[in-house]
C-alpha cells in the first residue's frame, strides 16, 4: 500500500485508551463542564473506538450495601481481579490448560478496563439487584428449564450449547451491550441519519436509523431486536424491540423493550445507560449504567463461526467418551 | 432532493438489469455530498442479477437439490464478467469444475461462512454503506458480514481474513477500494469460481443516478488466473419506505450440516 501506518497516531490513541482510574463521571457531578464535539452534520460526536471492559458485576454482590466504592476500594478490587487473571500464566496449574489470555493481552487488566466505582451496573432498583419476577416470569423460567431438560444434555447436540459457543450471539453484542471476558470493543460511525455500532465479537454491526420511522412488524423477531434512535439534547437514545424469545437476555422475553442512552461525558468516556422493560418477566423496569472508554483501533475481523473448531471438538470429545464408557 | 429526474433513470435501469454497460461513470452525474464534501453513497444497495449463481454467462439449469425442483433451479444470466471466459490456469479450471460438482458440501455460502469479496456485493441480499470521513463501512445482510474501508492511515493487511483488508480513496465521483489480505476459503459464486490467498481486488463504486451505482471489481490472482479481469454491474438502491437491513444470522441454519454427525446417537 502507498502509505504506512502512522505510529505516532496509534501511540497517542493508546495513551488515551489505557488511562483508567479516573473512575467516574458516574460517581456524580463535580467535573468541569465538557463540551461534546460535533460531527460535520452537527450531531454530538460519539465516533471512534470504545471499550466497556469492566470488573463491575451486573448485580450488586451479596453483603455489599452501598452503591459506590471509594477510589481506593475500587482500585483494590481491580488489582485482585487482575491477579486472578494473571494466575493463568502459572505453568502447570489447572487454569493453564487453555491458551494464555495474558499472552495476547486479552485479559482485562492489560486490555484496558473502563474503571468504575459503582458496586454494580444496576442503578435501579436502588438495591442494585434485578427486580423480582412476575408470576408469568416465574412460569416462563420454569418452562424454559423444562424445555432444556427435554432437549437433553448440553453436549448432546450443538443446539443445546451456549449461544456464544455456537457463535450466534455474545452478551456484548446485545443489545444491551454488556462486556464479557475479552474483546469488549466497539466502533461507532455516524452519518446524518444513521448511527452504526460495530461490535467486535462476531462482527455484529448495529445500524440505527434516526429518521423517526415506526417499529417493524412484530412478526419480524430478531436475535438483536430492531433498533431506532433519536437525539435528546446531546444524548443518543436508542429504542429496541422485536427481540426473539430465544435471545433471553437475563431471562427476557420477546416483549422486551430496551432503551439505551449514550452520552459523551468526557473526551475519553461515553456514559452508557440502559433500561429494560419486560412486563412478562419482571415486576418493574430496571436500569443499569456503565462507562465506555476510548480505546485503540482498528477492530480486526472476528470470524467466529468460520473457525469454530472448539464446538466441534467438544462434541467429538463427548461422543468419544460415551463410546469408551459403553465399551467398559 | 433530486427526485424529479428519477423516474426516467429508474425505468432505464430496471429494463436493463444484468447487462447494463457499467463501464465507467454515467456521463456527468454528480452525487449529492456528505457534510464533509464527499460523494454521498450512504444507503442500502443490492444487485439485481444472477451473478450469485454464476458470474459468467449461463443458461437456466436444474439446481443442486432435486427436491426443490423449479423453485431451486438456476436462473439464466448474461454474466457480469467483461470480455470472454474467465482466464483460468488449466489446473485451476479443473478445480472450479470440481467445486461445482460438489457445491452442496463445499460452497462456503452453504456453511454460512463470511462470503468474501466481491461475492458479498452481488448475493441476493442487501448491504448498507455507512460513510464517515475516516471509514466507509459496508455492512451485508448475509451473515452480518462487515467490511471496514480505511480512508486514512492505509496499512498493509495485518493478517489474512475472510472479507480482506480494504484501503479506500476518492477519485472524483468514485470510491476506489483496494483490498488484499484474503484467505483462500471464499468463492466468487455458487458455480465454484474461486481464488487463492493471493487475491487482490480493486473495486470502483460510482453513483450513476440518485438510485443506482455502477460497481466494478478488477480481480488479480496470478496463482489462479493468467491475467487480471474485471466484472461490472449496476447496484440499485432499496427505495421502499422503511427499508433496512434485517438479520440473516445463518449460523443456526447450517449447524445440522456442520455438526450433525456429532449429535448424540438417538437424540
Amino acid at each position: 500500500m502507498k502509505r504506512l501506518v502512522s505510529a505516532g497516531l496509534l501511540v497517542a490513541a493508546a495513551a488515551g485508551a489505557a488511562c483508567a482510574g479516573a473512575g467516574g463521571a458516574a460517581a456524580g457531578g463535580g467535573e468541569a463542564a465538557y463540551t461534546v464535539p460535533r460531527t460535520p452534520d452537527g450531531h454530538p460526536d460519539l465516533q471512534g473506538f470504545w471499550t466497556n471492559t469492566t470488573y463491575t458485576p451486573l448485580e450488586r454482590p451479596a453483603g455489599i450495601t452501598k452503591a459506590f466504592y471509594s477510589q481506593a476500594e475500587a482500585a483494590e478490587i481491580e488489582k485482585k481481579a487482575a491477579a486472578v487473571e494473571g494466575e493463568q500464566t502459572e505453568p502447570g496449574t489447572a487454569a493453564d490448560v487453555h491458551y494464555d489470555f495474558t499472552q495476547f493481552q486479552l485479559d482485562r487488566s492489560q486490555g484496558g478496563v473502563a474503571s468504575n466505582v459503582r458496586t454494580a451496573m444496576i442503578v435501579d432498583p436502588p438495591d442494585g439487584r434485578l427486580p423480582p419476577l412476575t408470576e408469568e416470569g416465574t412460569r416462563r423460567s420454569a418452562a424454559r428449564a423444562e424445555a432444556r431438560k427435554r432437549a437433553g444434555g448440553q453436549y448432546d447436540a450443538i443446539q443445546n450449547m451456549a449461544l456464544s459457543v455456537r457463535c450466534i450471539l455474545m452478551d456484548r453484542a446485545g443489545p444491551p451491550m454488556l462486556p464479557g471476558a475479552y474483546n469488549n470493543n466497539y466502533q461507532i460511525i455516524q452519518t446524518r441519519d444513521h448511527v452504526m455500532i460495530l461490535v467486535e465479537m462476531i462482527h455484529d454491526a448495529r445500524i440505527i436509523p434516526l429518521d423517526g420511522r415506526p417499529a417493524v412488524d412484530s412478526r419480524v423477531q430478531q436475535w438483536m431486536g430492531s433498533s431506532r434512535g433519536r437525539w435528546e439534547g446531546d444524548t443518543l437514545v436508542v429504542e429496541t424491540t422485536n427481540f426473539t424469545p430465544k435471545t433471553a437476555f437475563r431471562g427476557s422475553t420477546e416483549r422486551m423493550r430496551l432503551v439505551e442512552r449514550f452520552t459523551r461525558t468526557a473526551e475519553d468516556t461515553i456514559e452508557y445507560r440502559f433500561t429494560v422493560e419486560d412486563a412478562s418477566m419482571w415486576t418493574r423496569p430496571w436500569t443499569a449504567e456503565l462507562p465506555m472508554k476510548k480505546t485503540i483501533g482498528p477492530l480486526f475481523e472476528h470470524a467466529c463461526h468460520e473457525g469454530n473448531y472448539g464446538a466441534a471438538n467438544i462434541l467429538a470429545g463427548v461422543r468419544a467418551d460415551e463410546k469408551r464408557a459403553a465399551a467398559r | 432532493m433530486r427526485i424529479l429526474l428519477l423516474g426516467a433513470t429508474l425505468v432505464m435501469a430496471t429494463t436493463l438489469p444484468a447487462c447494463a454497460p457499467a463501464s465507467g461513470q454515467s456521463a456527468g452525474y454528480r452525487a449529492p455530498r456528505t457534510a464533509d464534501g464527499r460523494p454521498d453513497l450512504n444507503g442500502i444497495w443490492q444487485a439485481l442479477n444472477t451473478a450469485s449463481w454464476n458470474i459468467e454467462a449461463h443458461a437456466a439449469a436444474p439446481g443442486a437439490i432435486p427436491a426443490l425442483a423449479a423453485s431451486g433451479a438456476i436462473p439464466a444470466g448474461l454474466g457480469v464478467v467483461q470480455g470472454g471466459p474467465l482466464p483460468y490456469r488449466p489446473e485451476a479450471l479443473a478445480r472450479r469444475d470440481e467445486h461445482f460438482a460438489k457445491r452442496v458440501t463445499l460452497d462456503p455460502e452453504v456453511k454460512c461462512y463470511l462470503p468474501g469479496v466481491p461475492r458479498a456485493t452481488y448475493m441476493p441480499f442487501p448491504f448498507q454503506i455507512v460513510q464517515s470521513a475516516q471509514h466507509v463501512m459496508i455492512v451485508h445482510e448475509f451473515a452480518g458480514a462487515v467490511r471496514t474501508i480505511y480512508m486514512e492511515n492505509h496499512t498493509e493487511p495485518p493478517a489474512d481474513s475472510w472479507m480482506g483488508w480494504s484501503n479506500g480513496r476518492w477519485e472524483g465521483e468514485t470510491l476506489v477500494v483496494d483490498t488484499k489480505g484474503f484467505n483462500d476459503q471464499t468463492w466468487f459464486d455458487r458455480a465454484g469460481n474461486f481464488h487463492s490467498a493471493a487475491l487482490h481486488v480493486v473495486e470502483r463504486f460510482t453513483a450513476r443516478s440518485p438510485e443506482t451505482l455502477t460497481y466494478e471489481a478488477t480481480i488479480e490472482d496470478p496463482q489462479v488466473f493468467t491475467r487480471p479481469w474485471t466484472m461490472s454491474m449496476p447496484l440499485y438502491r432499496r427505495v421502499e419506505a422503511g427499508a433496512r437491513l434485517l438479520e440473516f444470522k445463518c449460523v443456526e441454519f447450517a449447524e445440522d450440516l456442520i455438526y450433525g454427525h456429532l449429535r448424540k446417537p438417538g437424540t
